[in-house]
């Protein structure tokens, strides 16, 4: 069952002025129930315009937007499809706002009006999900970039969010709090069953996707699994991509002769097929 | 000509229950014409570090000379010469692009030296300059609005307006944090160019091991406040308990080679460039037959 679809989206920006750009040019996508999808693209071909459509922050400029069935453009829905999606940006500092970590990750359901022990559980359980208990009592400010990331999601979380839309979360984080994040996004994908859509420039994060959609002009150039899209190297490149180091490696050796399985895409892979290749030539 | 660290320590909110102290006793020189990578985990001190390299902080310890000038010398003269000696370094700070505030791209480049009382014909020949080092030919760029570009080409205004006041050293905060593989490709050729032709001395903030491996002659990794190590690229990360005490990873490339090794494939696990990874694996592999 698809969660979100998109029909015939286009979205311009500076509509019928001379600076006018169409980000999203006549999209069809639908994204099922559950899945992990990885966005790629280069900067500038439309992932974030995409993102925004999927609460309602950006409305299209034609076409549909539909969340869980319901239509983005219609007022009285937004809210609901807000409280269905949650969205996690690029920089941690602009999305937490409370002095005190468990107020921010409350703010959400006291904007909901909930009895206070439904929002003193809700907020307990979001901030055990995302295993940041233990700093509940802290401020935002002294804590590091990949933590921020974690309450903000957190903070989707306590509003029992089915569908988590994330935006180059990691972009601003060092590889721990890039681990730790990601970490985190997998987990309640596996345990909890949220959607996911992720996009990133990281090309290792997309491989732990089920999905991954290649965004270019305003356009899906390619959708389908990991493998399938990063075996193509070469056509990665001109688009200006990147493909995990494994894919690139075993192709390269591929390329050189050497017999080596298709679909190579994790480090973990790539040294069992080497381990497998050497002692059959033993 | 350097820019020398000795026993420099900063506390923040010092005699607070908040306090924290970000560097402690940190020495090291950057010589002229040096490219040097600093390299961390969040919260290990390096923003606080290279907001001490142009006097933007003063140290609670210890002292920072530019070329020689106390950068925090307290007498009439003194302070005098610190301001000249700040001004040889230029800083670029992480997303500089939200920064740009003027309504045109050249006015946005002007503001830096305009201030420092340059003007006229000097200043417009600075202006074309530092564009065209950032690949922005003056006449498309110069009267639009910086805040019609993209994300990559608003970055490379704010290092120009650095440029603009002709710094001998160049410290860039994570200058490719957030770009696409191609901008950020584009970019690092970009530094590259700063350093070869116009002998710009390179200080840069940097997560990509990758990167640092390809650029730096020489790399400082902070942990907890201290400096780990000082040390060509190659040389500090085959220290890999040194990296993982300092939260950081090896490069992808040498993790790969480890773990080929581990799993008794004898590779020679020092490559960290992909074509010389892919030789390490063939020979592993052709000597294996």
């Amino acid at each position: 069952m698809s969660f979100i679809e998109f029909h015939d989206l286009t979205h311009c920006y500076n509509l019928g002025q001379k600076n006018e750009h169409r980000a999203i040019d006549g999209l069809d996508l639908s994204i099922e129930k559950g899945s992990f999808t990885a966005i790629l693209g280069q900067n500038g071909s439309g992932k974030s315009t995409l993102a925004k459509h999927i609460n309602g922050l950006l409305l299209p400029t034609s076409g549909i937007c539909l969340v869980d069935g319901k239509d983005t453009r219609n007022l009285e829905e937004l809210w609901q499809i807000r409280r269905q999606v949650g969205m996690v940006f690029q920089n941690p500092d602009n999305q937490l706002i409370a002095a005190v970590v468990e107020d921010d990750v409350a703010f959400g359901p006291e904007n909901l009006g909930l009895e206070p022990q439904v929002i003193r559980a809700k907020v307990d359980e979001a901030l055990k999900a995302v295993n940041m208990t233990k700093y509940k009592n802290f401020a935002p400010h002294l804590l590091s970039g990949g933590q921020k990331q974690r309450i903000a999601i957190a903070g989707a979380l306590a509003m029992d969010t089915e569908c988590l839309v994330l935006d180059e979360p990691t972009a601003m984080l060092d590889p721990q709090g890039r681990a730790e994040v990601l970490r985190t996004v997998r987990k309640l994908h596996e345990e909890r069953g949220i959607t996911i859509v992720y996009i990133t420039h990281f090309m290792e994060e997309a491989a732990v996707a089920d999905r991954v959609v290649l965004m270019d002009s305003g356009r899906a150039a390619a959708d389908g699994t990991p493998r399938e899209i990063f075996a193509d190297v070469p056509g990665m490149k001109k688009r200006g991509l990147d493909v995990p180091l494994a894919a690139e490696v075993s192709w390269q050796l591929r390329r050189q002769g050497i017999k080596l399985p298709d679909g190579i895409i994790t480090e973990d892979e790539l040294v069992e097929a080497l381990e497998a290749y050497t002692c059959q030539s033993n | 000509m350097s820019i020398e660290l000795k026993q420099v320590s900063y506390t923040y909110m010092p005699k607070t229950p908040y306090e924290h102290k970000a560097l402690d006793a940190v020495s090291f020189t950057l010589e002229e014409g040096s490219f040097t990578a600093i390299a961390g985990h969040t919260g290990s001190g390096k923003s606080t570090l290279v907001q001490h390299l142009n006097g933007l902080l003063h140290p609670e310890n210890g002292q920072v000379l530019v070329d020689g000038t106390d950068l925090a010398a307290s007498s009439k003269q003194g302070r005098k010469e610190a301001m000249a000696a700040r001004n040889k370094v230029g800083m670029v700070f992480q997303y500089p692009e939200q920064q740009l505030f003027e309504e045109t791209i050249a006015a946005d480049i002007a503001f830096g030296p305009k201030n420092q009382g340059i003007e006229g014909k000097e200043l417009e020949e600075r202006i074309k300059e530092s564009m065209e080092l950032m690949g922005l030919a003056y006449d498309e760029f110069k009267d639009r609005s910086p805040f019609q570009l993209s994300g990559g080409q608003k970055r490379r205004v704010a290092i120009a307006g650095v440029l603009a006041l002709h710094p001998k050293y160049l410290v860039l905060d994570e200058p490719t944090a957030g770009l696409d593989p191609l901008g950020r490709e584009a970019l690092i050729q970009t530094i590259c160019k700063l350093h070869k032709k116009w002998k710009l001395t390179i200080v840069f903030v940097s997560h990509n091991m990758e990167d640092i491996a390809r650029l730096a002659d020489s790399v400082i990794i902070m942990n907890h406040g201290k400096m780990a190590i000082k040390a060509a690229p190659q040389e500090a990360f085959m220290q890999t308990e040194l990296l993982q005490a300092a939260g950081l990873q090896e490069p992808a490339m040498l993790h790969l080679l480890h773990r080929l090794r581990e799993a008794g494939i004898p590779v020679n696990d020092n490559a960290i460039e992909l074509e010389t990874g892919i030789k390490a694996i063939r020979e592993a592999l052709s000597d294996a037959e």
